[in-house]
Parts: structure tokens; sequence; C-alpha cells
């Protein structure tokens, strides 16, 4: 079996493409484009990889959870910890490698949106490492549980801005952020934070976190001799996911699982899982997954976690899943916080709660495998961000 | 024939451009957008475009967002917006362009969408958010002739590539005259007549300029480049602005008159 995809057009199959105003093609080609040239530029790859070395903390460790593995009682669990970057999560691989792009486009002004506040953080840090002005959108509602975040990119000289609109979350932040690149596409670059939206994105997003699955690749041949039988990761866009998952595509013998949020349960307005459901459609540039009404208008979410609340999942998500090369579940809110805690308290590890859905499903999984089986679970980000919102519902619950 | 076809067919025998106006159907409410639609067609518009309203507006700036929001919140659904186009159609032969997104479309089905819309009586099409490179690419997205595919031409388009857009507009190009989303502006962007020059040169399908125009002086310089002038936001605000009000219609035809009167003085 050979992948390759996207196709020169951004299609994964039937799914992605570039389905953007016209005032936006230009640069998203000329994205493009430069993108090609950088990838066989062996300067940008060195510069790329110097500062992920020594800027953001690579290569992260694949730690076996042997307190973990003892308490389910079965399968033998590794944690990719992608927590353990600069800036706490992985979103930086994608910022890093963007802005470097940015800057061979002769851009000087950098937009993001932002979720759980981790891409925007990561952004921001970017933009003071290089010099460049930077503006975050992110949802009033997201601002509010993710405030810690907040305080972090203003510190570092990003200006947010709240976006009132809709639901108030990542999905109108990423409106607002397509809004300001159409009016100012000239000089500003959009570092989208997902692997989302329109070509090229989701191929850029991809490439620049498949370092994760490289590693990780290389990690567990070098510890165990030989290939998981399991990966797992949490999908919001499916940018932590597809960086794990990429480079173990071809081998047959890897199975992958990534795990959407069921919020309070798969009914209308109440979860992100787009593939429980979702049906197909186009959002902000793709056809994807997404959830949305009779209407085609695009349906309210809920999820605990700020970075998985968000109506579309990315179209390489969507080809994996008609393929049935990768299997998509999905954790509840209240799972998720199990996850979360488990973690802590075993492994001394307070993992984000985005990550937490995919421990969740990690607790499912791991007892029913044999104990010499092996899972590796991506553990994208810490969750230092989330202990105020995990206190409201965790020590509610414990009094 | 066309509608759109034959009116500025018959506008360029006399020698005379398009007024187009847009507004968001159903906002503030069904009814009264009815009577909207009557009161563009009163003060003389040649085209109208009606938005179907989408949850999220991405090419869109803060009047028309609030305006699909509040059409929305009264219960507006795409096909509200043809029985709309229908009762609007037994009382009057103006040339009628449903303007909207991609999603709400896809999710009715793009083939039943262009049967049920030209059966409604709606004359073009505009998806802002459909590139025609997406159109061979995608089998589903297969384009019927019942309605004319207009397409937009940005001033960040690349020369080499004006000739795709131009080649597959029809009834007419709409070239939007500054990047940004839509928005009434106090200024006119630079540069449209040479940018009407070129798309000209690729195409026999007349030429519109939207995005940002407000008042009958630009309406009118507007006017001398193009064959069409198209005005929105600046229409959506009045309606905007007198929602509350039972006689927003005629508000509508006294901000619209002078537009028109200033695109025909020309
Ligand atoms: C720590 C962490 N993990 C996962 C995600 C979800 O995004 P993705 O699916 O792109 O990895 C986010 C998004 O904010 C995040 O902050």
């Amino acid at each position: 079996m050979s992948y390759a995809f996207p196709d020169a057009g951004g299609h994964f199959g039937p799914y992605g493409g570039m389905f953007v105003p016209e005032t936006l093609m230009a640069a998203l080609t000329e994205l493009a484009d430069e993108y090609a040239r950088a990838k066989a530029d062996p300067v940008f790859q060195a510069e790329l990889d110097g500062l992920l070395r020594d800027y953001v903390g690579r290569p992260t460790p694949l730690y076996f959870a042997e307190g973990w593995t003892q308490k389910l009682g079965g399968a033998r669990i590794y944690l990719k910890r992608e927590d353990l970057l600069h800036t706490g999560a992985h979103k930086i691989n994608n910022a890093l490698g963007q802005i470097l792009l940015a800057k061979r486009l002769g851009k000087t002004r950098i937009i993001a949106e932002t979720g759980a506040g981790q891409h925007g953080v990561a952004t921001a840090t970017v933009a003071a490492r290089f010099g460049m002005e930077c503006v975050i959108y992110m949802g009033a509602v997201d601002m509010e549980r993710q405030y810690l975040n907040v305080v972090r990119m203003r510190l570092l000289g990003a200006e947010v801005r709240p976006v009132h609109a809709g639901q108030a979350t990542l999905k109108e932040a990423v409106n607002e952020a397509m809004r300001d690149w159409v009016t100012n596409v000239q000089g500003t670059h959009y570092i989208l934070g997902s692997a989302l939206g329109s070509h090229p994105f989701p191929m850029i997003v991809r490439d620049f976190h498949r370092v994760i699955g490289v590693e990780a690749r290389r990690q567990i041949l070098d510890r165990e001799g030989r290939l998981p039988d399991v990966l797992v990761a949490c999908v919001g866009g499916g940018s932590n996911s597809i960086g794990l998952f990429h480079p173990f595509l071809e081998d047959p013998s890897v199975r992958m699982v990534g795990v959407e949020a069921g919020g309070h349960g798969i009914l209308p307005g109440e979860h992100a899982a787009r593939f429980q459901g979702g049906r197909l459609g186009v959002l902000q540039g793709t056809k994807t997954w997404l959830l949305a009404n009779d209407d085609g208008q695009i349906e309210l979410t809920h999820s605990v976690s700020a970075g998985l609340d968000y109506a579309a999942i990315g179209p390489e998500h969507a080809w994996l899943h008609d393929q049935g090369r990768v299997v998509y579940r999905y954790a509840t809110d209240a799972e998720a916080l199990q996850g979360f805690r488990e973690l802590s308290a075993v492994e001394g590890i307070i993992p984000a709660l985005e990550s937490s859905h995919a421990l969740a499903e990690v607790r499912k999984l791991a007892p029913g495998m044999a104990k010499d089986e092996i899972i590796i679970v991506n553990l994208s980000g810490r969750g230092d961000k989330d202990v105020a919102q995990a206190a409201k519902f965790l020590l509610g619950e414990d009094s | 024939m066309n509608r759109i076809d034959a009116t500025f067919d018959s506008l360029r025998a006399i020698g005379k451009r398009a007024f187009v106006a847009y507004v968001s159907g159903g906002d503030p409410d069904q009814d009264r957008s009815l009577e909207i639609l009557r009161a563009l067609d009163q003060a003389g518009a040649d085209v109208i475009e009606l938005g179907v309203p989408f949850s999220d507006p991405l090419a869109d700036g803060i009047v028309n967002q609030l305006a699909a929001q509040r059409a929305l919140e009264a219960g507006a659904t795409l096909p509200r917006m043809l029985d709309l186009v229908r009762r609007f159609r037994a009382e009057s032969e103006k040339a009628l362009v449903l303007f909207t997104y991609l999603n709400p479309v896809y999710t009715y089905g793009f083939e039943r969408f262009h049967a049920d819309a030209a059966a409604a009586g709606a004359d073009g099409v505009l998806l802002l958010d459909l590139p025609p490179d997406e159109i061979p690419r995608n089998a589903e997205l297969e384009e019927r002739p019942s309605l004319r595919h207009i397409r937009l031409i940005a001033p960040t388009t690349p020369k080499e590539r004006i000739p795709l857009l131009a080649g597959a507009s029809e009834g007419f190009v709409y070239y939007v005259s500054r990047a940004g989303v839509t928005g009434a502006q106090t200024t006119l962007a630079e540069g449209i007549a040479e940018n009407v020059a070129e798309i000209r040169r690729h195409t026999q399908v007349p030429v519109a300029v939207g995005f940002g125009i407000s008042t009958p002086e630009q309406a009118a310089e507007v006017a001398r480049a193009a064959d069409g002038v198209v005005v929105g936001s600046a229409i959506v605000n009045i309606i905007a602005e007198n929602a509350g009000a039972a006689d927003v219609a005629e508000r509508v035809l006294s901000f619209v008159k002078p537009l028109v009167d200033a695109v025909k003085s020309v």
C-alpha cells in the first residue's frame, strides 16, 4: 500500500479541496508553492530542525507508563510526551514551521485562531521569537474557560481579540481570522492551528506534526524492538492525531483510534463527534464531515475541552475513516475527566483535557488487550491550563 | 431567455448600466422580506441578489452577519427562501440571483437546488465559497443550465487566473472591488476601471462591481467603469436600523431610489 494524499488540489479522495472566497485563492496558491520549495530546501529543514531541538525541546520522550499499565492490567501503555514541549502542547510544531514559511513569504503580520488557547500561545510565542506583529482571535466563551492562556498570549505581546458571534468558541474564531485574512492578505500570514480548512493547510499542518509519529516509531523500535499494536489520539481538527498516525499508515499491523469529543452524549448540540450524527458538507474551506442540521446550518457543539469543541473534522480524517484505516470513537466529558484524574494520580502527569479524551479510550481498550501488546497514546498537551476548569467539575463531584 | 441575460442585453441596447441590489432573505422576517423585494423592484433595481442566510458567513462583514442571524432567528431556511422567490416571482419579472455559501445548497442537494430554484423563479446563483476549480473535481457539484452561475473576481486574483474565471462566468462577472469582507466603505477602492477593462478582454459577459459601495456618488463613479453596480451592506444597514419598524420597506425604497438614479444618470 502506498499512501500519497492529498493530490495537487488538496483532495483526500472526495474530501478536502479549496472552498474559499476568490480573494484568498492567490494567497493559498502562493503558500502551497512556497511550501513545496521550502520542503525541498535543506536550509529551511535545517533551520526548522535546529529550532525544534533547541527552542521547542524535541525529541519528546516516549514514556512507559508503568503504574498506569499495571492499574489497567492489560496492554503496555506508552505516552508520547508532547506535553513537555515549550508552551505545553504539540501546537508549537506547526506554529514554528508556519512562521518560517511566513518569513520566506515576506509577511510581517501573523494572525491565528485559538480554542483552548494552546495554538494561540504557540503562535504568540513564535511571533515574539521572530519579531512579528500578532493578532489572535478567540471566542469569548473560550477566553473565559482558558483564561490562563489569554494572559500568556498577552504577555507574549499578542493582541487577543474576543469573538462574540454565534456560540463564541473555536468555529467563530476561525471565521473571524478568515475575515481578517481576506482583508489583510497582502502582508499577513494566517497560521491555521489544526489540520483543517482549505488546502494547503491540512497538508502543511500534518507535515509539521509528522515529527511526532516519526520519533515515536523510532523510539518504540529502540525500546521494544517492534511496532505498536494500537495508536490512540484525540481529534479536534485533527493535528496531533494525524501527526502521530501518518508515519504508521503503511504499517498494516498498527491499528489506530481517533477519539472525538462526546460531550454530554450524542444528541444534537451536546457533543463534537463528527462521525456520530455528522454529515458530509463544506465549512471554512474544506469538504468534510461536520455537524449541521437538515438546512445545512452548522450545529452548536459542546465539549468540556475547548480544543475539541469544533463542528468539522480535518478532511484527511474523513478519508481515513472511509478507508477504515483509522477507527473513530468518542469519549464523553465525564469519561475524559476520569482519564484526567487517573493519569494525574497514577503517573504524576496532569494532562490537557483534550488529551484526556484519548486517555479515556485507553482506559477502555487496554484492559481487554494482552499484556505483551503495546499502545502508544499521544499526550498532546499538559493540563495546567485546565486546572480551574477541572476543579469546577471534579471538586464539585468530590464534595 | 434568462432574465439576467435579457436585463443586461436591453440595458446595453440603450447604453445604460444595471443597478444590482443585495439583501439578506428573510430579514427581518419572511413577510417584510417580500415587501423589501417589492421596494427594490419599485425603486428600479435591475437585478436583485437574495442572500440565503448561512450560520457561518465568513466572507461577510458584521452588517451582513447580523442580517443572516436575524433571518435565521426568524426561521429562514433554504426552502423558505425558495418560497420567498416564488411569491415574488408571482408578481414580478425582475432578474433574481441567489447569493449564499455552499453548505446550505450542498445539504439541500446541488441538483435538486438547481431544479427547485429555477422552478421557483430564480435566474442565477452565486456561491461565495465555490471556486470553479472545484467543480470538475467533485461529481456532485455538476452545474445545471437552469441557473446562471455568477463568479467572483477579486483584486488579488492573478492576471493568469482571470481567463478561467471570466470564461466560467454566466449572467455577469462579479468583480469584488476590494480585498475584504462585505461592508459599506467611505472611499472607493483604486483601480476599478483598469481591472474591469482587463476582465472584459476575456469575456463578453457583463461585469458588475461591488463590495463597499454605499453612496449615489460612488455608485455613479463605478457605473462609468462597469456594466453594473452592486450595493449590499448599505441597504442591509437600513433594514437593520429599521428592523422593528412597520415601514422598513418604504425606508429601503427611499434609500435605494437615489442610488438607482445615480447609476441611471451615467
Ligand atoms: C493539548 C491539545 N490537544 C489537542 C487539541 C486538539 O486539536 P488537534 O485535533 O488539532 O490536535 C488541542 C487544541 O487546542 C490541544 O490544545
